[in-house]
């Protein structure tokens, strides 16, 4: 048991580390809250005044609110889809034995490491330019009309981006979860002559469910915050067509200089996160006990 | 793996998980080759593979141009400042809990993720304001700072489960032999948790590193470390793939190489030891 004398050095060792996260979320949050209740643009300095819930009221009636919400659920829906399915399928491939193992799985994960600026920007231009774009050179190849995915189909390219960066993290993590999974369970039930679509089903789905849920989780949470990619292809649009919460705001404060309206849409950015990471919060606290 | 598998079926469980992480790798590959090829081969239709005139003037002409090593040192202090300021701040916070668990541990664990939870756009409003009246704007302190914050709960946490790993007997031995509270922790905890502490650090490197809301935000020409640097080459600079690539090789392959010593550890750090 700890005695009294190192329980008060503990007090003294966490509470630099509680101290700064506590000043770096009560600080700027309660900004956030009081700017998001005044008329104040950058542009109109000492014009500042109290409006109430007016930014507010024009944040979530601007249809460009409405669009970015869209566009935020499409986007993180979209990229989930794409990596939870595609990561199953490939952590169920990853864990057959085979030559080189080891490499492939390097290779698998690589994507993960890329800056997202730099994923962005060569996806953009290497591959789905209309011009000089390798999917133009393909489609010529085959005697197709090239496609401009940006203009086209800016939020379907961007998911497809982002896709290709996170593909790596589902696929690590399921490929992890189903390693731990008990062979002899598998053996037992190949042996009672279950097909495999049965075994994957009864065992390795229940199996793989929690990691699952968290890669889901934790995924939401940096998804809602996608920006480097949508600023450095289409800077949200055309029109509004590719813009998120995340980029909205952004727009609305930095470009537009409109500090009370960012803020009604950053408190409104907060709420959303929360509803996400509450579910989030209560399955690693439950991990924590066990 | 106790269960055998015929050769074949192996073969072509070879052949098919090759095509797939070549495709998936595929982007870094073509960028890796095109900078090594001159402006002309790297647009060419139908496409050089291999064979092109290898050059490295693409590298040369990036650093010339625009200072390229300004920005790549950026990046290093930016992401090694914040990472060692973490490790400052989040050793003993997290020895703290490991070893001296009180009542209130696990709370204060699980507040410290919930701020990790904090959409960046939400406080992005008063931390440019406070950022542009501190004069913190576009300087690699104020990066730091915010970089440091932003990465203390996963650094704490990961701390936490690799020392939670440390059997508390032995600290309780060496307390026994009248070890004082530092001794205990110079000899005989900073040897065990080493191997937890590297991997912390790889991690928040790689995590610091790629970084793209705050240091595209809070920086402009001088700070700019290599996210906000290859930003700069959306418009028009970008058309030149060449050069575009040479920069995104020479941005992404120290991390690359990183991340790939520290795979393992990735999936620990990244789902606070929800999955391991």
């Amino acid at each position: 048991m700890a005695t009294k004398h190192a329980r008060v050095a503990a007090r003294f060792m966490i509470s630099p580390a509680v101290l700064l996260l506590l000043g770096w979320m009560i600080v700027p949050l309660s900004m956030t809250l009081y700017f998001s209740f005044l008329r104040y643009n950058l542009l109109m300095p000492g014009m500042e005044e109290f409006t109430g819930l007016t930014n507010y009221r024009f944040f979530l009636t601007d249809p460009a609110f409405f669009a970015a919400l869209t566009n935020t659920i499409l986007l993180v829906g979209g990229v989930l889809l794409v990596t939870v399915v595609g990561g199953i399928l490939l952590a169920l491939l990853l864990d057959q034995p085979f030559f080189g193992q080891g490499i492939v799985r390097i290779l698998v994960i690589a994507p993960f490491f890329v800056m997202p600026t730099v994923s962005a920007l060569v996806w953009k231009n290497m591959f789905m330019n209309p011009v000089n774009g390798l999917f133009a050179h393909a489609a010529k190849a085959l005697g197709l009309q090239p496609f401009d995915f940006l203009s086209a189909a800016p939020l379907t390219s961007i998911i497809g981006i982002v896709s290709w960066q996170w593909l790596p993290f589902a696929t690590l993590i399921l490929l992890t979860a189903l390693q731990s999974l008990d062979q002899e369970q598998l053996e037992a039930a190949e042996m009672d002559g279950a097909p495999w679509i049965k075994r994957f089903w009864f065992i390795m789905l229940p199996h793989l469910a929690r990691a699952i849920t968290v890669v889901i989780l934790i995924q939401t949470i940096f998804l809602l915050s996608v920006f480097a990619e949508i600023l450095v292809t289409t800077n949200g649009g055309p029109g509004t067509a590719s813009t998120n919460l995340t980029y909205l705001i952004y727009m609305q404060s930095l470009l537009q200089f409109d500090v009370g309206g960012g803020s009604a849409g950053g408190v409104v950015a907060i709420i959303l996160a929360n509803i996400v990471a509450i579910f989030l919060m209560r399955m690693i606290g439950k991990n924590l006990d066990a | 793996m106790a269960r055998s598998v015929s050769t074949q079926r192996k073969l072509v469980t070879t052949v098919f998980a090759w095509a797939i992480g070549i495709a998936i790798f595929f982007p870094i590959l073509w960028t890796i080759l095109t900078s090594f090829k001159t402006e002309a081969a790297a647009i060419a239709d139908p496409p050089v593979w291999f064979n092109f005139h290898w050059t490295l003037e693409n590298y040369a002409t990036v650093q010339e141009r625009s200072n390229y090593f300004r920005h790549f040192m950026n990046s290093v202090i930016i992401s090694g400042g914040s990472t060692l300021l973490g490790l400052i701040i989040a050793v003993p916070a997290a020895w703290a809990m490991a070893f001296v668990p009180a009542r209130r541990t696990k709370d204060v664990l699980m507040w410290m993720l919930s701020t990790k939870m904090l959409p960046p756009v939400g406080v992005l409003v008063p931390i440019y304001l406070l950022f542009r009246d501190l004069g913190l704007l576009d300087t690699r302190i104020g990066l730091v700072i915010v970089l440091t914050l932003i990465n203390l709960p996963i650094i704490v946490w990961m701390l936490y489960t690799y020392f939670k790993e440390i059997p508390g007997e032995i600290l309780e031995a060496a307390r026994m032999d009248g070890a004082t509270l530092r001794s205990e922790i110079i000899h005989v905890l900073t040897p065990m948790a080493i191997p937890g502490m590297a991997s912390t650090v790889l991690l928040n490197i790689i995590l610091a590193w790629n970084e793209a809301f705050w240091t595209l935000n809070l920086t402009a020409a001088k700070a700019a470390p290599l996210t906000a640097f290859i930003a700069s080459y959306s418009s028009p600079e970008g058309l030149f793939y060449a050069k575009l690539s040479a920069a995104s090789t020479m941005a992404i392959a120290p991390i690359l190489i990183m991340g790939w010593f520290s795979q393992k550890q990735l999936v620990r750090g990244l789902t606070f030891g929800a999955v391991k």
